[in-house]
C-alpha cells in the first residue's frame, strides 16, 4: 500500500503563479495523465485535512458553490457539500423537485439565474447526458463540475476510484482492472474506463453482452484477433463477457450497480441468472491476483452484483471510496478556484 | 405563387445550360417570356429585338431547371414560430428551389380537403410553388386511413405521415393497395421504433462515447425491407423518404434490380455529415469539451458513418436513389437550446442544400449533370409525369430556372437565413456553390447581386 503524502497545510492556499488547471470538469476524456496525477496528489493533502479534529480551512472563503441536482443522490451531493464546507465555501443545495424547475424553468434559464446571482461553481447532476456541457458553454462566468450526467460520465467518481486504487496498488500502469455489470448504461464505468486506461491500466469490461457498450472510438476495442486494435488511451480496453475468464489475474474488480429495471426491459433473463454469471463474490475473486481488491460506486444491491461476505470483507474498499470521494472533490474545488482566480487576475 | 403576373421577358446569357430531361449540357442563352421558356440556344442575344427585356449575364454560372423538393416541413399551420409557408418559400427561393412539397405534420395535420385548401391559399402569395402532401392516416395517428381520394382531388401530390412511420404493417399494406389508382405515392418515414427506444443519434462509437441512446441503422432498414415487400405484394406506389444507411441503399438497389416499382430520396446532410459532428468539432472525431452534444446535429434519420455517406452517394449517382430531398425541418431556438435528449429532431436545410450537394461534386464522387438531374427530373419520378414540365428547359415549359455559381465559396451564417429555422450544424462552415438567381414562372424571385452581372435592359 502506497502511503499518502504528508502535505503542509499552507499548500492549500491558491498559488497565484500556478497554471490554471481547467475551468470545468465535464468528463475524463480530456484529462491528461499529468492532470489526473495532479488531482490525486492534491487529494492527499485534502485527506490530511479531512482527518483532522477540526476539519476546516479557509481556502475557498467567499466562494459560492451550488449543487444543482436533477436526480436523487445521497453520497455525491453530500460529498460535494462537505468538501465545499470544509474549504469554507458557501454551499447552496438546489434540488430540482423543490424549485422553479418544477414550474417548468428550462435548464438554460436556471443556469443563467444562478450565474446572475454570482455563483462561482455549479455542481450538476442531470438525467440527460451532456447537460453539464450545455451549462458550461452557456455560462461564461461559472465553473461547471459534472456530478453525473445521464449515461455519459461521472468524472469525480472515476477520480476517487483512481485515487483509492493508487493508495492501495501504487503505480496503476500495467495493473488489470475488471469492470463488471451494466457498462452500457453506466456513467461510472464510462469515466472509469477513460481514467484507468489513461493511467496505463489494462481494463476489461464484463457483463451481459446486451449491456456491453460499443467502443468509445472509431478504432474499436482491442480483441483477440486485434490485440492492439485501438489507438490512444483506450488501446488496452477489452470486452470479455465471461466473468470467470475476465477476472483471471485481476488486481482490481469494480462491480457496477445493477439497475433492476433493466431486467424488466429484457436485457438479461433474470436476477438469478445474473447472479450466477456476474456476481462478484469470494469464489470468483479467488481467480484474481492474490490481494485483488473490490470497489463499488454505491448504492449497492448487496447479494446481487456483489456477494455479502466480499462486500464487507477485507478486500472491499467500498467505504474508503466514500471517504476518498470527499478528498477528491475538495481537490477539484480547490483547483478550479485557483483556475478562476488566475483568470480574474 | 402569384398567378398571371405580367413579367418582363428575360434573357439569360452565356451560362452553362444543363437540362437533364433532354441531356443538353452546353453554353447557351435562355429566353423566357410570358412565364414560359421560349428558346434555349447559342447566341439568342444577338437575335432578339425586344426592347423591354431584362438581360442577366450568366457567365461562369450554371443555368438549369429549378430544384423540386419532395420533402419540406413548412410548419404552418400550428408551428408558425418555427416557419411559415411564406418564410419557408423565401428560403427555398434563396436555395434554388422552385417547387416544394409541404409535409402534413402540422397542427392540425393536413388530413382533409379544407386543410389542403388552407395550404394552397397561403401558397398563393409565396415566391415559389408549394404543394401539399396529405396524411396517410386520419389525424396522422396511424390507426385508420385518411380520406385519400378527397385529398388527391383537393390537390395533394403525395401521402405521408412523416415525422412518424406508418408503423402498422397491415395498415401500410392497406394504404398502398387503396391508393393504387389515385396516382400519387406514399412516402414513408422508415423507423421501427421498437429497435431504437429513446434513441437520439446514430448508434456507434460516438453515441457510446457520449452516453446517448443510439438509433441503429437496422431500425431504418427493417422497415425499408418491410415496405419493399409490401410494394411488391400490392403494386402500390411506394416512396422511401430520407434513406440514410448503406443497408437501406442495398435493399433498394436489389429491389429495383428485380423490378419492384418504388422511388427513394436522400437528404443533403446525409451526403456530407457524420455522427462525429455531434462531438461539436464540425466533424473532428477527436473533439472534446463543452462544445459536445451539438443539438443542431440531432436529426432523424440520424447522421451516420463515412461508409453510410459514401453508400448514399454511390446510390444517388447510380440511380438507386432517385432524388435529393431536403427534409428541411426548421425549429425555433428553444427547441435546440437544451440538452441533446430534449432537443427536437431536424435541420434547416433549404439555404445550404446546394452548397452541401456540390461538395461531393467538387470531390469527384458524382458529376454535376447527374446531381442536377437528382434535383429536377429525379423528383418527377416520385411525383409523376404531371411534374415533368417543371423539370425541363424545353420550349413551352414553365420558366422555373435556377442560376448558380458552382465555385463561389461562402460561409454559412444562420443569421442571414430567410428561414426562421437557424438550426444547422453548418453555421460557420465554408461551402462552395451558391445560388445566383431563382426564376419561377418567368419571374425573378431571388437574386444575389454579387453573383450576377446585370446586362441591363437592352
Amino acid at each position: 500500500m502506497a502511503s499518502a503524502t504528508t502535505a503542509r497545510s499552507d499548500a492549500l492556499a491558491p498559488a497565484s503563479g500556478e497554471k490554471p488547471l481547467r475551468r470545468h470538469v465535464l468528463d475524463l476524456d480530456d484529462f491528461t495523465s499529468g492532470e489526473i496525477v495532479a488531482v490525486l496528489n492534491n487529494a492527499d493533502a485534502m485527506l490530511e485535512v479531512l482527518n483532522r479534529d477540526i476539519k476546516k480551512v479557509p481556502t475557498l472563503r467567499g466562494r459560492v458553490i451550488v449543487t444543482l441536482f436533477y436526480e436523487a443522490s445521497t453520497r455525491t451531493r453530500i460529498s460535494f457539500e462537505e468538501a465545499g464546507k470544509i474549504l469554507s465555501a458557501d454551499v447552496i443545495n438546489m434540488s430540482a423537485t423543490a424549485s422553479s424547475v418544477e414550474k417548468g424553468e428550462s435548464l438554460l434559464n436556471t443556469g443563467l439565474t444562478l450565474q446572475a446571482m454570482g455563483v462561482d461553481t455549479i455542481v450538476v447532476r442531470h438525467p440527460h447526458s451532456g447537460a453539464p456541457h450545455f451549462l458550461a458553454r452557456n455560462l461564461p462566468k461559472v465553473s461547471v463540475i459534472n456530478a453525473g450526467d445521464g449515461t455519459h460520465a461521472h468524472p469525480t467518481q472515476a477520480l476517487l476510484d483512481l485515487y483509492t486504487a493508487r493508495r492501495h496498488i501504487g503505480e496503476l500502469s500495467g495493473c488489470k482492472v475488471v469492470i463488471v455489470g451494466d457498462v452500457l448504461h453506466s456513467r461510472v464505468a464510462r469515466s472509469a474506463v477513460w481514467g484507468f486506461a489513461r493511467m496505463g491500466a489494462s481494463v476489461v469490461l464484463s457483463g451481459p453482452p446486451t449491456l456491453m457498450p460499443e467502443p468509445f472510438s472509431a478504432t474499436g476495442w482491442a480483441d483477440d484477433a486485434n490485440p492492439i486494435g485501438n489507438v490512444g488511451p483506450l488501446a488496452a480496453v477489452r470486452v470479455q463477457p465471461d466473468l470467470d475468464q475476465a477476472i483471471e489475474g485481476a488486481d482490481l474488480v469494480m462491480a457496477l450497480r445493477l439497475q433492476l429495471e433493466r431486467q424488466q426491459l429484457g436485457f438479461f433473463p433474470s436476477i438469478r441468472e445474473y447472479i450466477r454469471r456476474w456476481q462478484v463474490n469470494e469464489s470468483r475473486m479467488a481467480r484474481a491476483n492474490p490481494g485483488a481488491l473490490l470497489m463499488h460506486p454505491g448504492p449497492m444491491n448487496e447479494g446481487i452484483e456483489v456477494g455479502t461476505a466480499l462486500a464487507h470483507g477485507e478486500r472491499s474498499l467500498i467505504e474508503e471510496q466514500v471517504t476518498n470521494g470527499v478528498a477528491i472533490r475538495m481537490a477539484l474545488l480547490y483547483q478550479l478556484a485557483g483556475a478562476s482566480a488566475t483568470a480574474v487576475n | 405563387m402569384p398567378a398571371n403576373e405580367l413579367t418582363m421577358p428575360l434573357l439569360i446569357t452565356g451560362g452553362r445550360v444543363i437540362d437533364p430531361a433532354s441531356g443538353f449540357d452546353a453554353t447557351a442563352d435562355v429566353l423566357i417570356a410570358e412565364g414560359l421558356i421560349t428558346t434555349v440556344g447559342p447566341r439568342i442575344a444577338g437575335e432578339t429585338q425586344d426592347h423591354d427585356l431584362r438581360v442577366i449575364s450568366a457567365d461562369g454560372l450554371v443555368v438549369c431547371p429549378g430544384f423540386i423538393d419532395v420533402h419540406t416541413h413548412l410548419r404552418e399551420p400550428g408551428f408558425e414560430y418555427k416557419e411559415t409557408i411564406a418564410t419557408g418559400a423565401t428560403a427555398a427561393a434563396r436555395g434554388g428551389f422552385t417547387t416544394l412539397c409541404a409535409m402534413p405534420n402540422t397542427d392540425p395535420p393536413i388530413d382533409n380537403a379544407a386543410m389542403v385548401d388552407f395550404v394552397h391559399r397561403r401558397a398563393d402569395a409565396a415566391p415559389v410553388r408549394v404543394h401539399a402532401i396529405g396524411c396517410v392516416t386520419r389525424g396522422r395517428a396511424g390507426h385508420q386511413l385518411a380520406d385519400m381520394e378527397e385529398l388527391v382531388s383537393a390537390g395533394c401530390v403525395a401521402f405521408s405521415d412523416d415525422g412518424d412511420p406508418v408503423f402498422d404493417a397491415a395498415l401500410m399494406r392497406l394504404a398502398l393497395t387503396y391508393s393504387r389508382d389515385l396516382g400519387v405515392p406514399i412516402s414513408n418515414h422508415c423507423q421501427d421504433h421498437s429497435l431504437c427506444p429513446g434513441g437520439v443519434m446514430a448508434e456507434g462509437w460516438v453515441s457510446s462515447r457520449l452516453g446517448l441512446a443510439g438509433i441503429p441503422a437496422v431500425a431504418e432498414e427493417a422497415m425499408v425491407a418491410r415496405d419493399i415487400a409490401l410494394a411488391e405484394l400490392t403494386g402500390g406506389r411506394l416512396h422511401l423518404a430520407h434513406l440514410s444507411s448503406a443497408g437501406s441503399v442495398s435493399l433498394v438497389r436489389e429491389a429495383k434490380a428485380r423490378g419492384v416499382k418504388l422511388t427513394a430520396e436522400v437528404c443533403p446532410h446525409h451526403l456530407m455529415l457524420t455522427d462525429a459532428w455531434a462531438l461539436g468539432g464540425k466533424g473532428d472525431p477527436s473533439a472534446t469539451g463543452s462544445r459536445a452534444y451539438d443539438t443542431t446535429t440531432k436529426v432523424y434519420p440520424p447522421l451516420r458513418t463515412d461508409g453510410d455517406v459514401m453508400a448514399c452517394l454511390v446510390g444517388l449517382a447510380d440511380g438507386t436513389i432517385d432524388c435529393v430531398a431536403t427534409d428541411h425541418a426548421p425549429h425555433e431556438r428553444a427547441s435546440k437550446e437544451c440538452t441533446y435528449n430534449d432537443a427536437a429532431f431536424g435541420i434547416s436545410v433549404l439555404e445550404t442544400a446546394l452548397g452541401t450537394l456540390l461538395e461531393p461534386v467538387h470531390a469527384g464522387a458524382i458529376d454535376l449533370p447527374t446531381m442536377v438531374e437528382r434535383l429536377t427530373v429525379g423528383p418527377t419520378r416520385v411525383l409523376g409525369g404531371a411534374f415533368a414540365p417543371f423539370a425541363t428547359l424545353a420550349a413551352g415549359s414553365p420558366a422555373d430556372v435556377v442560376l448558380f455559381d458552382p465555385d463561389a465559396a461562402w460561409t454559412v451564417d444562420v443569421n442571414k437565413f430567410a428561414s426562421l429555422g437557424r438550426n444547422t450544424p453548418l453555421d460557420g462552415v465554408e461551402l462552395r456553390g451558391r445560388v445566383a438567381a431563382t426564376v419561377v414562372g418567368g419571374r425573378v424571385v431571388f437574386e444575389e447581386p454579387t453573383l450576377i452581372s446585370a446586362g441591363g435592359e437592352q
